[in-house]
């Protein structure tokens, strides 16, 4: 590890190697003081800052945060650079790269062609020297679209992910929150339940309900039941109609570990979740969750920083054309992300060094009740995520998921944001919203006043 | 002026905010007071003390029933000296304080000459501690009436202030036990301020991670019984007796889901 040093004012400070130089010039956060590895004082945090602007973006090809040998993550992230789009990149420092991003050359077009060649650590240092607003201008240019049963991500568009959890996964709960939810015009990205049990037998019993119900009312959508890959692989071998296949990643190869996967598995559960061709649109079958803290929290950060090592995740992600990936931010807690202020900045890098690097990212603008957070915060993240172009927020009842106990957005949250910012659902979702009576007028969300006919047969109103 | 929602009879099929209304295509004054009260309910459970005194009482008792051989449960400590510190340093409620861990080795030296425990049970308040004082001891009841006593052979139970699920681990280890289950305290929901879940771990050692465990969550009145949490529980030991194992490689295979959904298959979107 080579040092480096920065010079402010009369004093030098030292840090030792890439890993300490990331780590000192993220903001102010939990997991990193709970890890040992944050700046010591704000002039220092500043410092390392003016360091990594100063830093040739080649001198992370040559200095890597977690070892080579030892981390699978790592080799994907390395061996899976494209040299032609880091060709693009190469000439600049990570403070150039920031001008270079902000600046009007680096449009839609010029932002995906270099995405190939940005690592993990490239976008998650230029991150660190940028404001939020900067966060939300550069993630607003890139554009990833995705398909499945629906087009994914077009400018214009915020879809939501319906999740209508249950307690106890009981049939007639979970359909009636996701009626309330269709009806409040949710569930374009995905109809996913977060089941109670891992039990494999309930999964199909869910994966089937879902797949009913979406083919009765010819709902352009998917479905996803959120257990662990092994699972959704036994279901797909004992023939349930599995749309997405679902897992929670991070950035490093024990991380994943601690999770009980590995890039292979994935790998195969990918190929399984093709080999059924359920995909009319397209073949972007994975969805992936992700979240600050959760390499800390397995021992397995190899001391990096907690933003730089959730940035990792994403090129787990990308190796694996997903329909979406999710950061589920303010769900692990305060010991990672304490209060509103820090859920709300890691809401935002995520977000943009996921569409950096060229991934679906949604948010699920979220917190426990541990945290030091209330709704005025969640209003903040969702609006900022909303002019940033996130690709999709949760959908819950009343904001409040019954099964997981924290707080994330509601429909009515989701339809604030797009209309106070011009939003649409996906458009063959948005034509089914409409067909159904469901929105009404030509905005990009009203609701109508009456339940659709197809639905009055099944609730049997009057 | 506020639309309300035709289809509010739902409500009887969950506890989930639905059918809330609207006005524009907001939520309406009355839905958003109480989600406010809810919030504030939820965030004074999280910062509400175990009184241990009480509990200690509780679990003695269900002992008693179920395990009449049994020691009075030890009351032990995490390091995490306060809540303050315990919500932002999960490194510290996952180990013992100094004089809790001085206890357990002391009783382990004691016992030496035994056969190790098959299972060590240990009862942690986490993030509520109102979900231990009402699900603890009616379900070690529950426990005491399933599992076989005379092929389980238990470890004193412990009670933990302060405590995060990998404290089993350490605790488990230094008593020696082939097994452990944490009943620990789930954060607090807005409609949930009462949830126990438990933590199963084959060969108990710190150190371990969440791949080597089985949880069975949402163990409240209103969610999983104690019944059926028993019950599961006591397949789940089973197994992970039989193929000296928890984890992910430990899959639950309780039959056909749990009863709600196997009885009613078919919802009225359907």
């Amino acid at each position: 590890m080579s040092q480096i040093t920065h010079l402010v004012g009369s004093r030098t400070y030292t840090f030792a190697g890439l890993r300490d130089l990331l780590a000192k010039a993220s903001p102010a956060r939990a997991g990193d003081y709970l890890a040992g590895v944050a700046a010591g004082s704000a002039e220092e945090r500043v410092a390392a800052q003016m360091a990594l602007a100063d830093l040739p973006l080649t001198t992370f090809l040559n200095e890597l945060v977690v070892p080579y040998e030892t981390d699978e993550v790592t080799r994907l992230i390395v061996d899976g650079l494209d040299p032609v789009a880091f060709a693009r990149i190469r000439h600049l420092t990570v403070g150039a790269f920031r001008d270079w991003l902000l600046g009007d050359d680096a449009d839609g077009h010029a932002l995906a062609a270099i995405a190939p060649g940005v690592t993990p650590e490239m976008a998650a240092a230029v991150s660190k020297i940028m404001r939020i607003q900067d966060l939300v201008l550069v993630a607003s240019k890139c554009r990833v679209l995705t398909r499945f049963r629906n087009t994914i991500g077009l400018p214009g568009t915020l879809s939501t992910r319906l999740q209508p959890n249950h307690p106890l996964d009981d049939a007639s709960g979970i359909a009636a929150s996701l009626f309330d939810g269709l009806m409040y015009g949710s569930g374009d990205a995905v109809i996913g339940i977060n089941p109670a049990t891992d039990n494999v037998e309930q999964v199909i019993t869910l994966v089937g309900m879902l797949d009913e119900i979406i083919a009765r009312y010819a709902i352009p959508t998917q479905s996803c039941v959120l257990t662990h890959v092994t699972n959704t692989m036994a279901a797909i071998e004992r023939g349930a109609p599995v749309d997405l296949v679902f897992q929670s990643i991070a950035g490093t190869q024990a991380a994943n570990a601690s999770f009980g996967i590995d890039l292979a598995l994935l790998r195969e559960a990918r190929e399984a979740a093709l080999s059924l061709r359920r995909g009319t649109l397209g073949d972007n079958v994975m969805y992936f969750e992700t979240g600050q803290g959760s390499a800390l929290s397995s021992n397995a950060n190899h001391g990096v920083d907690q933003q730089t090592v959730e940035a990792r995740a994403y090129a787990v992600a990308r190796a694996f054309q997903p329909l979406l990936v999710n950061s589920v931010v303010g769900f692990i807690g305060p010991e990672y992300l304490y209060d509103g202020k820090q859920i709300i900045r890691a809401g935002l890098e995520d977000h943009f060094c996921a569409k950096l690097l060229g991934l679906p990212m949604g948010v699920d603008v979220c917190y426990t009740n541990h945290a030091e957070a209330d709704q005025d915060d969640m209003d903040v993240l969702l609006t900022m995520l909303g002019a940033a172009g996130c690709t999709y927020v949760m959908g819950v009842p009343g904001a409040d998921d019954i099964m997981l106990n924290y707080q994330t957005t509601s429909f009515h949250d989701a339809l604030y944001a797009r209309r106070a910012l011009g939003l649409t659902p996906a458009p063959e979702f948005h034509a089914w919203l409409r067909d159904m009576g469901i929105f009404t007028g030509d905005g990009p969300a009203t609701l109508g006043r009456s339940v659709p006919a197809a639905f009055q047969r099944a609730l049997q109103l009057p | 002026m506020q639309d309300l929602d035709p289809w509010q009879a739902l409500r009887q099929l969950t506890a989930a905010r639905i059918g809330l209304g609207h006005t524009g295509i907001s939520q309406p004054t009355r839905a958003q007071l109480e989600f406010q009260l809810a919030h504030a309910r939820a965030r004074d459970a999280v910062h509400e003390t175990l009184d241990t005194g009480t509990l200690h009482a509780a679990l003695t008792e269900a002992l008693a029933q179920a395990w009449p051989d049994q020691p009075a449960p030890l009351l032990l400590h995490s390091a995490a000296a306060d809540r303050h510190v315990y919500l932002q340093r999960p490194d510290l409620g996952r180990r013992l304080n100094a004089p809790s861990r001085e206890r357990l080795c002391a009783l382990g030296d004691d016992t030496a000459q035994e056969a190790p425990p098959d299972l060590a049970l240990v009862v942690a308040d986490g993030l509520s501690a109102l979900a231990i004082s009402r699900n603890a001891a009616p379900f070690l009841q529950a426990l005491g009436m399933r599992l076989d006593r005379s092929a389980w052979r238990l470890a004193p139970l412990a009670i933990v202030e302060q405590g995060r699920v990998a404290i089993g681990d350490e605790i488990g280890e230094l008593l020696g036990a082939k097994m452990v289950v944490v009943l620990i305290g789930e954060r607090p929901g807005l409609s949930a301020p009462d949830s126990m879940g438990l933590y199963i771990s084959w060969a108990p050692r710190v150190g371990l991670t969440d791949e080597r465990r089985n949880c069975i969550s949402n163990v409240r009145p209103a969610g999983l019984g104690v019944t059926e949490a028993a019950d599961k529980l006591c397949w789940l030991l089973g197994e992970a007796r039989r193929l000296q194992l928890t984890g992910v490689r430990l899959k639950d295979e309780t039959g056909a889901g749990s009863p709600p959904l196997a009885a009613e298959r078919r919802p009225f979107l359907l």
